[in-house]
């Protein structure tokens, strides 16, 4: 099936401009931040449930002026996210499969996939002033992915010719995506937890640990179910389930270092700051896998080459 | 003695253990991403031995090239099995002990627990137990004197055994593939060639597992008739696919053969046995027409060196029609060179533009003399023996680029024509009985995941005290194992509606 050119650029377009906005998005987060005074130390000490996550949310008052613009920022976040969505459907229309079948397309789905994770959770927790950190590493990614990994649409390989790959590459772009988020959180509750009193505008470090626990306990087993997906995938198409290539292997070991994260909440000891390291392990072999493996090294993976 | 071996069992299944087994599994693993395998790719490892000096060597010595064939990877993994199974056998005692065990006794202070609230009412004590007996349906429950002990969410802990258990089973079946399973490549010619799995000699390369010999390999046989391509103008491919028939099973005797078009992501089924098209290239056929008259065809599958336009090269080995054996040895003949499936010429270079047939050129060196084949030493047949050349017993005796139909005469009134192209497709022949067990477990790992992963386990207390104004107080309290966070919205409601008729 030939190629929609028009479609195509639009999709181009419309991925430039999402990314545009959450530029925008983070800046008006940024300007939050500044304006937001410390809370005192008695709204701090949280009341009586921990956790403070679910208590009612406290009467409306007039909003000043710093959350203005961080309710503009979760707007723009938003809206991003639907100009993003765009241009995935546009690109898969104008080449008549599924939009992940490069490594543009499947960075452009994992980003999308954290933005709206990220979303979802603000309508949780209080956790909006942190948009600023969770976008600015998905506007990076975006940036790799419109620039260095960039891939004129087109259709795929033979190999690729599948509706596992639809299942597969999706759930774990997906998957990945997702667990950006408790990436960041992680990295976040390490800077807060060793100093609470320099980093007073972090959310409490319980908060970015539930965070980050909550988030990965939907993505894993997702994440789980996009690797059994490959194995089905590739017992088709390579000839067996499991053969060690590079990309399976980092797979295998981020799966392990999360289960590793899942079992160090559940030892003493390791609780806290220990987990919370083990998780942005995982996240640091997730983008590796993602970066490394894909460009450096070349496995079946026939994505692999760009 | 006893002790000592007690405490290394204790050590060896405790949380801690399993999670540094797990740390020290995702290290192991990662070298075989970082470093050429042999098993993916022999040459890549030659090259990097080579180029790393006493570096490489010692790498190569402690097996860091075939990672998941060494006995530090068996001992983590190993380690790592038995602390599972050390780990599962008291949990699923505890477990069997706990689903019959009622919810433990109410806590004396219900308001030191995380989640509380108290409120009072006219309601007796008893009609308040009666009321908060209904309002928890679905819990199990342990009502005493005056309160009631609520649970919740034990199916984690089912999630989580079923999880544990069916990683044990993945491992195990995973293993036993790799003990009585194999896998075996052949090149097939596309105009009819046969391939029948009755050993291992009828393979190019064969892989099997540590308990296989090849003896009973299960019988079928494949023939293919045709191959097809379809590729993009840039030359990548878009689809492959053959045709091939094959007999298995009764149509063995019977002779019956079924028809079935493999592709890439198709691969034939048959007896529990799997049929794979690898991949495709191109069969230059040539016929040597020798000075007394006599004709030789052959056709030998050349190699494809570019992915992208399939130029290919080989070596097509003839023999002389001689009768003394030492002159037939001094006058061997092979075809070298380059076959182009779509020609392009640069001067008198040829290269190849695209990967499918248009008018098909070689560009051949034509060699005679002794190739080297009877020395009893196995040889490429993709290539000649280089050492004969250098040592001057087989000589180039023509260069030539031919089309279809074309000839080059020899000096000795030798001719050899080029008489067209065949496909060939090479296929793949996996044998692993235990893979469906794989896949099984590996659902059941999902399952029990998103099971132990989303439920959670949580309590609920009730308790009314009379007052000695003839009141009662009512408390509640909750407590959430592992994630307090998800608890909150449920107990405040259940709390709401508990002491709603408060006054
Ligand atoms: C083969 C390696 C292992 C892997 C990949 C693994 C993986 C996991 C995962 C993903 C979880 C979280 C999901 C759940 O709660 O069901 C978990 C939980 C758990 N695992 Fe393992 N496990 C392994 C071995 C072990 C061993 C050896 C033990 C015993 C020491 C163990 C004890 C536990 C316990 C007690 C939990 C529950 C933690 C909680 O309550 O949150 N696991 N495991």
């Amino acid at each position: 099936m030939p190629v929609n050119e028009t479609l195509s650029t639009y999709s181009d377009w419309t991925y430039n401009s999402a990314a545009g906005v959450y530029v925008f998005a983070i800046m008006l987060y940024l300007v939050e931040q500044a304006f937001t005074r410390a809370p005192r130390k008695e709204a701090v000490a949280a009341g009586r449930i921990p956790g403070l996550v679910e208590q009612p949310k406290p009467p409306k008052q007039e909003l000043t002026r710093s959350e203005r613009f961080g309710r503009m920022g979760a707007a723009l976040t938003v809206l991003g996210a639907g100009l993003h969505l765009a241009s995935l459907v546009l690109r898969g229309v104008a080449t008549g499969r599924a939009p992940w079948g490069n490594m543009y397309e499947y960075m452009s789905l994992l980003c999308l996939a954290a933005v709206v994770t990220w979303v979802v959770l603000m309508t949780k927790f209080p956790i909006r002033k942190l948009g600023g950190y969770v976008l600015a590493p998905i506007v990076v990614l975006m940036f790799l992915g419109g620039t260095v990994l960039y891939a004129e649409a087109a259709p795929v390989m033979p190999a690729l010719q599948s509706y596992w790959l639809v299942i597969h590459v999706s759930v774990i772009s997906i998957s990945s995506g997702m667990l950006l988020i408790p990436g960041v959180a992680s990295i976040l509750f390490l800077i807060k937890n060793k100093n609470p009193e320099k980093f007073p505008k972090l959310p409490s470090a319980d908060v970015l640990d539930r965070i980050a626990y909550r988030s990965t306990v939907v993505a894993f087993p997702l994440f789980t179910a996009g690797i059994i997906c490959g194995a089905i995938w590739a017992e088709a198409a390579w000839g067996r389930f499991w053969g060690w290539d590079p990309k399976e292997t980092v797979a295998f070991v981020s799966w392990v270092v999360y289960a590793a994260y899942l079992h160090a909440r559940a030892t003493a000891g390791w609780r806290g700051s220990g987990a919370a390291w083990i998780n942005s392990l995982g996240f640091a072999f997730t983008v590796f896998n993602l970066f490394f493996i894909n460009l450096v090294t070349s496995g079946l993976h026939s994505y692999a080459g760009l | 003695m006893t002790a000592f071996l007690r405490n290394t069992w204790r050590g060896l299944t405790s949380m801690r253990t399993a999670l540094i087994l797990l740390f020290l599994l995702a290290l192991a693993a990662m070298p075989g991403a970082l470093l050429p395998q042999l098993s993916l790719n022999a040459q890549k490892v030659d090259e990097y031995v080579a180029q790393h000096g006493w570096w490489g060597r010692f790498l190569l010595k402690l097996g860091f090239f075939e990672v998941y064939a060494t006995p530090w990877f068996a001992a983590i993994y190993l380690l790592l099995f038995v602390s599972l199974c050390g780990c599962l056998l008291p949990r699923t005692w505890e477990y069997f002990k706990q689903a019959r065990a009622k919810p433990v006794l109410t806590p004396r202070n219900l308001s030191r627990l995380p989640h509380h609230a108290q409120a009072e009412t006219d309601e007796s004590p008893d009609e308040v137990i009666a009321r908060a007996g209904k309002l928890l349906g679905g819990w199990r429950k342990n009502t005493g004197d005056a309160t009631i002990s609520a649970e919740r969410g034990f199916l984690r802990e089912t999630g989580n055994l079923v999880f544990h258990f069916a990683l044990l089973g993945l491992l195990v079946s995973f293993a036993t593939g790799k003990m009585v399973g194999y896998e075996g490549q052949v090149i097939v010619q596309a105009n009819g060639g046969q391939f029948c799995n009755g050993g291992i000699l009828n393979f190019d390369t064969f892989r099997p597992g540590l308990r296989v010999d090849g003896s009973d390999l299960t019988p079928f046989c494949v023939k293919v008739d045709g191959f097809k391509a379809e590729y993009l103008d840039n030359g990548q491919a878009k689809s492959y696919q053959a045709d091939i028939e094959y007999q298995s099973g009764a149509d063995l005797d019977a002779g019956t053969w079924r028809p079935f078009n493999v592709q890439v992501n198709k691969p034939l089924r048959t007896e529990g046995d799997r049929v794979y098209l690898l991949g495709h290239g191109y069969t230059p056929k040539f016929t040597v027409t020798f000075p007394n008259g006599v004709q030789r065809t052959n056709a030998t599958q050349w190699v494809p060196v570019d992915q992208f336009t399939l130029a290919s090269e080989g070596a097509t080995k003839f023999d002389p029609p001689l009768t003394d054996a030492e002159e037939r040895r001094k006058n061997q003949i092979a075809v070298t060179g380059l076959l182009a499936p779509s020609p392009a010429m640069h001067g008198t270079i040829l290269t190849s533009r695209f990967p499918a047939l248009n008018d098909p050129m070689v560009a051949i060196d034509v060699y005679r003399g002794d190739l080297g084949v009877d020395d009893g030493r196995g040889q490429s047949i993709f290539s000649i023996d280089q050492g004969m050349v250098e040592q001057g017993r087989l000589k180039k005796v023509a260069r030539k680029n031919l089309a279809v139909g074309e000839e080059v005469a020899l000096d000795d009134g030798t001719k050899v024509r080029f008489d067209g192209v065949n496909d060939w497709v090479s296929l793949q022949v996996s044998h692993d009985p235990s893979q469906v067990w794989v896949l099984i477990f590996a659902i059941l790992i999902i399952l029990g995941l998103g099971v132990s992963l989303t439920v959670k386990r949580r309590r609920f207390w009730v308790r009314a005290t009379r007052q000695d104004d003839g009141r009662t107080l009512v408390e509640v309290g909750g407590l959430a194992r592992t994630d307090q966070a998800g608890y909150g919205e449920e107990f405040t409601r259940l709390a709401a509606v508990l002491l709603s008729k408060e006054t």
